[in-house]
């Protein structure tokens, strides 16, 4: 008998605590927003347009890369509209003293969507995950994201 | 005797001025130009004059890259092609002499008969046909269509097969992890790698750094072309003066050229 009281009220308690942590969480959100569900804070890129649409990006970007990496290395194709090194140039975050951040910070382009859908990626073992030192001259100000613009991310 | 008056020809030959390969080099870009009567600057392009710094153009065998470095002009205190090389690719080592990645060594060589030692700089020797791309189970050691031999690493999985191939002991395995690469010059643990020649500068119409370096600070040894082309300084040159490829019985055809070894 006790058992049976149980299996009705598991479900009941379940039901409250979902309700509980829901409520919990849109009254820890700033600004007493209520979205609901957390989203990755994505820096912005340099430029007013990625190299596609937004939404083909999101799905296709790694489909893009690796036509890319390949055509690169067999082919010497160096064109830079697909290139990994372009996506890091444009998409650079500024961390402390303006320097850009590399992909060991969260602040990372490429981590803050990549830990947020918890997908792992092997690019920045080998690949360089910033600018050349050389290159950040040809960066202004505006092209870097200030750190505070970037505070949020982590 | 002969060799003797052939060196003092060679040093005063003007081809051979580093200054003017310099500027060869500068104006490389510009394709197959006439500077002056019987003097046309050659094109370094991908395949030709037309599509020379194209980055859309795949490479084709309408080229062949290769080396030609005169060991007499090579200073055996001198490592500005390995410093080059370094900086360019972003090689550091760990201070693990035996393992660190070696994409370009002096060696000295010396004959116990006579006493005379000469120094040279060994690296890929860049194969027609390469034993390393033979070996290799996944296809990641390949030769590109210009005939510069490379690794894959994307597809490398570190066997390490086509570092006991090479007879020129070329390749280097990374076997830590490494950060802060240089963005032209992917390169990470648990893979094998080798000198590039620097096939990003190519792609770009540029020289390799080491050939760069040699001619700006070293003595000039090392210059760089087309094999193909018989235009080229370097095709001149080989058919103009005798040259020796090492282990040539090997049958490899390396395009690493050596002069006066």
């Amino acid at each position: 008998m006790g058992l049976r009281r149980l299996n009705l009220l598991l479900p009941v308690f379940f039901l409250l605590c979902m309700a509980g942590f829901t409520v919990g969480y849109a009254a820890s959100e700033p600004g007493g927003k209520t979205t609901g569900v957390p989203v990755p804070v994505i820096p912005a890129g340099k430029g007013e347009t990625c190299v596609e649409d937004i939404d083909f990006m999101r799905r296709n970007h790694m489909d893009l890369l690796k036509h890319q990496r390949d055509e690169t290395v067999f082919n010497g194709v160096r064109t830079r509209r697909h290139s990994l090194k372009e996506c890091v140039s444009c998409h650079v975050v500024a961390g402390p003293g303006n320097v850009p951040v590399s992909a060991s910070s969260p602040k990372h382009f490429c981590r803050s969507c990549h830990d947020y859908a918890a997908v792992n990626v092997d690019c920045f073992q080998c690949h360089a995950s910033r600018p050349e030192t050389g290159a950040l001259a040809e960066l202004t100000d505006r092209d870097i994201l200030s750190p505070a613009a970037t505070a949020g991310t982590d | 005797m002969i060799r003797k008056a052939a060196i003092e020809k060679h040093g005063t030959d003007p081809v051979f001025d580093p200054g003017r390969r310099n500027f060869l080099g500068s104006m490389a870009a510009a394709a197959g130009i006439t500077l002056a009567p019987g003097v046309i600057l050659y094109g370094i392009g991908k395949s030709s004059a037309a599509s020379a710094n194209a980055p859309t153009a795949a490479v084709t065998s309408d080229v062949r890259w290769g080396m030609l470095i005169d060991v007499n002009r090579c200073g055996e205190g001198c490592d500005d092609c390995v410093t080059a090389c370094n900086t360019e690719n972003g090689i550091r080592g760990h201070g693990r002499e035996t393992t660190d990645a070696q994409w370009i060594r002096k060696l000295t060589i010396s004959n116990p008969d006579n006493g005379t030692s000469k120094s040279l700089p060994v690296m890929c020797q860049h194969c027609a046909d390469p034993p390393c791309v033979e070996v290799c189970p996944t296809g990641a050691s390949f030769k590109r269509a210009d005939g510069i031999v490379l690794v894959d690493k994307h597809s490398c999985i570190g066997c390490r097969y086509c570092m006991i191939a090479c007879p020129y002991k070329a390749r280097s395995f990374v076997h830590e992890a490494l950060d802060n690469q240089k963005p032209h010059a992917p390169r990470g643990k648990g893979t094998v790698e080798s000198c590039t020649m620097c096939v990003h500068r190519i792609d770009s119409d540029r020289q390799p750094a080491c050939v760069e370096a040699c001619s700006d600070t070293g003595g000039g040894a090392m210059l760089f072309g087309d094999l193909n082309n018989p235009a080229s300084e370097i095709s001149k040159r080989i058919a103009k003066f005798t040259t020796q490829q090492i282990r040539a019985d090997l049958g490899l055809d390396p395009g690493v050229r050596y002069r006066n070894l």
